[in-house]
C-alpha cells in the first residue's frame, strides 16, 4: 500500500515539549506561527523576539535565530535588528501585559515609524506567568488576583483594544485581531499571520496579528470552558477583523 | 594626519564612525545633542543606521537587538539618560553583548542641571542595573585620548563581548581642542561574530539565541562564573592609569577627567612654590587602576583625592591605597568646576598641617 503523508509536525519548531499549561492557546498560535515561517521558507533567515511573559521561553521552541528582549521592549530590540539586517525577516511575540502595558510606548513607536517588522500579539486578558494579575486588557468585572471584586472602570479604566488604538497610529500597515477558538478560526488566523508576513517580505512596513487567547489556569476555568469564555466574553469586547490595510495605498518610502 | 579643531561632542562622534559603527541609537539630552545631531547627517550619508529613538529605554533596546544581531552599535546620552539605560545595560552585560555607550555627564541627583560634573562616577562604575555585572569604564581627560579611546572601545568591547561606557564630563563634550582624528590606535585580534542571531541559521547549519535568562541556579551561576572570569581579565589587562610629576612628591593628587587637568596646572603653581606634588590620574575607572597605588613613591605621605562630586571616587581610593597613606578629599558639586587656585588650597592646608 502506498502511504502518503497528510500531516507532519512543522520544521518551524524545535523538536521539544513546550512549556505551556494544557489548553492554553499559546501552543497552536506558535504552531501558526512556525508553519507560516516554514512554508514561505522564511525560518532560515528570520530573527524572533520573545518578550517577557508566558512566551519567555518562545526562543527555545522557535526553530530560527532568537533573540530574548526584556519586558515590554520587544519591539525597540526588532527595530534594532531589522535596521542593521534589513534583509532578515524579524518578528516579535507579545503577550498583552507586556505590549499593551509596560511596552505600550515601545510598541506605539514601532508602529508609528513603520518599523518593517511583524508583530504577534497574545492577548489573555491576564497577567499569565505571574500568577494572573489584572492586565489593561482585563474585563470589567473580570477577577484577577488584583482585582479579586472584579476590575472596575474606577480607577483602573476600561480595557485597552490594542489593534483599535494602533488603527489610529499613521505608520501601521496591517492589523488584524483573529481567534484560535475553533478549526475555522484557526486556517483564518493562519491566513492573517502569511498576510502579515508578506506585508513585511514586501517591505510594506508595520505588521500585526492580535489573537484572541485564552489563560485556563490563571481565569480559573478549565480548557473547554476557557475557549467558550473567549467566544462569549472576549470576543464581543475584542471584535474580530481587519483594523487596517495600508498596503494598497501608496507607502511613502521615498 | 593634521590636528583639526573640534568640538567634543562632534569629535566623538566621528570618532565612532573612525571605529567602524554600523548603527547609532539615541534620545536627546543636553549636553550630549551634538553626538546625535552630527551622527543623523554623517552617518546616513555613509549609508549606516541612525536611529532617533522615542526614550532612552527604547533607544538602548535597540542597541541590544542591533549588538545582538552582530552590528558595532553606540548609543550616547547623559545622567538621567543613563539613569534610564541601566536595564536595557544589565541586559548587554548579561547576554554578552558588545556595544559602546557614551556618557556626558552633569549635575544631579534628578533632573539636576546641564553643567559639567562628575557626580555619575558611582553610576558608571557600579551600575543601577540588576544582577552581578560590570562595565568597562574609561573616563579621559583631552580631546585627544577620549577620541582614542572612543575608536578602541568597538574592539575592546567585541573582544569582551561586553559593553563599553566612556564617560566625561560636559567640559570635555563641549569644549573644542585641536584632534587628530586619525591617529592610529592599537586593533585587537578579533574572532568573527559566530554567536550573533542575525538570521542566518540556514548559512550556518544551527540557530542562534541571544539570552539573558537561566532558570536553573546553577545554570545561572555558571554563568556569573564566566562572566567574572571576563571582568577578572580586564582587571588583569585594562587597568589604565598616568603618573604625573611623582618622582619626589609628597603629596598625590588623584583625579579623573577635567579636574586632572585643572591639578595640572595646580602643581605648577605649588611646584613654583616648592611643593612638589604629583598626580595619580585614572583613565579606566572600571577596572580602577590599583595598581597605580603600588606604584606612588616613599615621599607621598597623603593623598588628595580631588572630584567634581563630593566623594564618589573616593571610596576606590580608599580601597586601593589600603590605607597607606593619608587621604584628604576635596570636591565641588552642582555643575561648579573647581579653580586650580582651589587645589593649590587644598594641598596646602595637608602641608601645613604636617609642619
Ligand atoms: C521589568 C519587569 N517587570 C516585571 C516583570 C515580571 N513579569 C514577568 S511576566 C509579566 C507579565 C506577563 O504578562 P503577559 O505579557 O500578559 O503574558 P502572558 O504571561 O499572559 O502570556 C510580568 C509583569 C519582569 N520580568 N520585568
Ligand atoms: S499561565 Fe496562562 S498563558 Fe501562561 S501558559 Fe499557563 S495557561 Fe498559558
Amino acid at each position: 500500500m502506498k502511504t502518503q503523508t497528510v500531516y507532519k509536525p512543522t520544521e518551524g519548531l524545535v523538536k521539544r515539549d513546550l512549556t505551556y499549561c494544557p489548553g492554553c492557546t499559546h501552543g497552536i498560535i506558535h504552531k501558526l506561527v512556525a508553519e507560516v515561517l516554514e512554508e514561505k521558507g522564511l525560518l532560515d533567515t528570520t530573527v524572533g523576539v520573545a518578550s517577557v511573559g508566558c512566551s519567555v521561553m518562545s526562543y527555545e521552541f522557535f526553530n530560527c535565530d532568537m533573540q530574548q528582549a526584556a519586558h515590554g521592549r520587544a519591539p525597540a530590540v526588532a527595530t534594532g535588528i531589522k535596521r542593521v539586517r534589513p534583509e532578515a525577516t524579524v518578528f516579535t511575540y507579545q503577550g498583552d501585559g507586556d505590549l499593551a502595558s509596560i511596552g505600550m510606548a515601545e510598541i506605539v513607536h514601532a508602529a508609528h515609524r513603520s518599523e518593517n517588522m511583524t508583530v504577534i500579539f497574545v492577548n489573555n486578558a491576564i497577567y499569565g506567568m505571574t500568577g494572573g494579575q489584572m492586565a489593561p486588557t482585563t474585563l470589567i468585572d473580570q477577577k484577577t488576583t488584583t482585582s479579586p471584586m472584579g476590575r472596575k472602570q474606577k480607577d483602573t479604566g476600561l480595557p485597552l483594544r490594542m489593534s483599535e488604538l494602533l488603527a489610529t497610529v499613521p505608520g501601521a500597515t496591517y492589523l488584524e485581531r483573529v481567534s484560535v477558538h475553533d478549526p475555522k478560526h484557526v486556517r483564518k488566523a493562519k491566513k492573517a499571520i502569511e498576510k502579515a508576513f508578506d506585508v513585511q517580505t514586501n517591505k510594506q512596513g508595520f505588521s500585526m496579528v492580535e489573537f484572541v487567547s485564552t489563560c485556563p489556569v490563571n481565569w480559573g476555568i478549565n480548557p473547554t470552558d476557557s475557549i467558550k469564555w473567549a467566544v462569549d466574553h472576549l470576543i464581543p469586547y475584542y471584535p474580530l477583523g481587519v483594523y487596517k490595510d495600508a498596503t494598497k495605498e501608496d507607502t511613502n518610502e521615498s | 594626519m593634521a590636528k583639526v579643531l573640534m568640538k567634543g561632542n562632534e569629535a566623538m562622534a566621528l570618532a565612532a564612525i573612525k571605529g567602524g559603527c554600523d548603527a547609532f541609537f539615541g534620545y536627546p539630552i543636553t549636553p550630549q545633542n551634538e553626538i546625535p545631531e552630527y551622527l543623523s547627517y554623517h552617518m546616513v550619508n555613509e549609508g549606516r543606521v541612525f536611529v532617533q529613538a522615542e526614550s532612552e529605554v527604547a533607544a538602548i533596546n535597540m542597541v541590544y537587538g542591533a549588538a545582538g544581531a552582530g552590528a558595532r552599535v553606540l548609543t550616547s546620552s547623559s545622567s538621567p539618560g543613563i539613569a534610564l539605560k541601566q536595564e536595557g545595560i544589565s541586559y548587554l552585560a548579561g547576554s554578552e553583548l558588545p556595544c559602546v555607550i557614551i556618557s556626558v555627564m552633569r549635575g544631579g541627583p534628578g533632573l539636576g542641571g546641564i553643567q559639567p560634573s562628575q557626580g555619575d562616577y558611582n553610576q558608571i562604575t557600579r551600575g543601577g542595573g540588576n544582577g552581578d555585572y560590570h562595565l568597562l569604564a574609561f573616563a579621559p581627560e583631552s580631546l585627544q585620548e577620549t577620541v582614542d579611546i572612543v575608536k578602541q572601545a568597538f574592539d575592546l568591547a567585541d573582544y569582551y563581548r561586553n559593553p563599553v561606557i566612556i564617560a566625561v564630563d560636559g567640559l570635555i563634550g563641549q569644549m573644542m581642542e585641536p584632534v587628530d582624528i586619525d591617529k592610529e590606535v592599537p586593533k585587537m585580534k578579533l574572532d568573527p561574530k559566530n554567536w550573533a542571531a542575525e538570521g542566518k541559521s540556514g548559512e550556518r547549519g544551527s540557530r542562534n539565541t541571544i539570552v539573558s535568562l537561566h532558570l536553573d541556579p546553577y545554570d545561572l551561576e555558571k554563568h556569573n562564573l564566566k562572566l567574572k572570569k571576563k571582568y577578572d581579565e580586564m582587571i588583569q589587562k585594562e587597568q589604565r592609569y598616568e603618573m604625573i610629576n611623582m618622582e619626589n612628591a609628597e603629596v598625590a593628587i588623584v583625579a579623573y577627567g577635567t579636574v586632572a587637568r585643572i591639578a595640572r596646572s595646580a602643581i605648577e603653581t605649588l611646584k613654583e612654590e616648592g611643593i612638589n606634588v604629583g598626580i595619580l590620574r585614572p583613565l579606566s575607572i572600571w577596572p580602577f587602576p590599583r595598581k597605580a597605588f603600588n606604584e606612588l613613591p616613599e615621599s607621598v605621605h597623603s593623598l588628595l583625592t580631588v572630584e567634581m562630586s563630593l566623594g564618589q571616587m573616593n571610596q576606590d581610593v580608599h580601597l586601593a591605597d589600603k590605607c597607606r597613606h593619608n587621604i584628604e578629599f576635596y570636591g565641588r558639586a552642582g555643575g561648579v568646576v573647581p579653580e586650580p587656585q582651589e587645589i593649590v588650597d587644598a594641598v596646602k592646608k595637608i602641608v601645613r598641617g604636617r609642619n
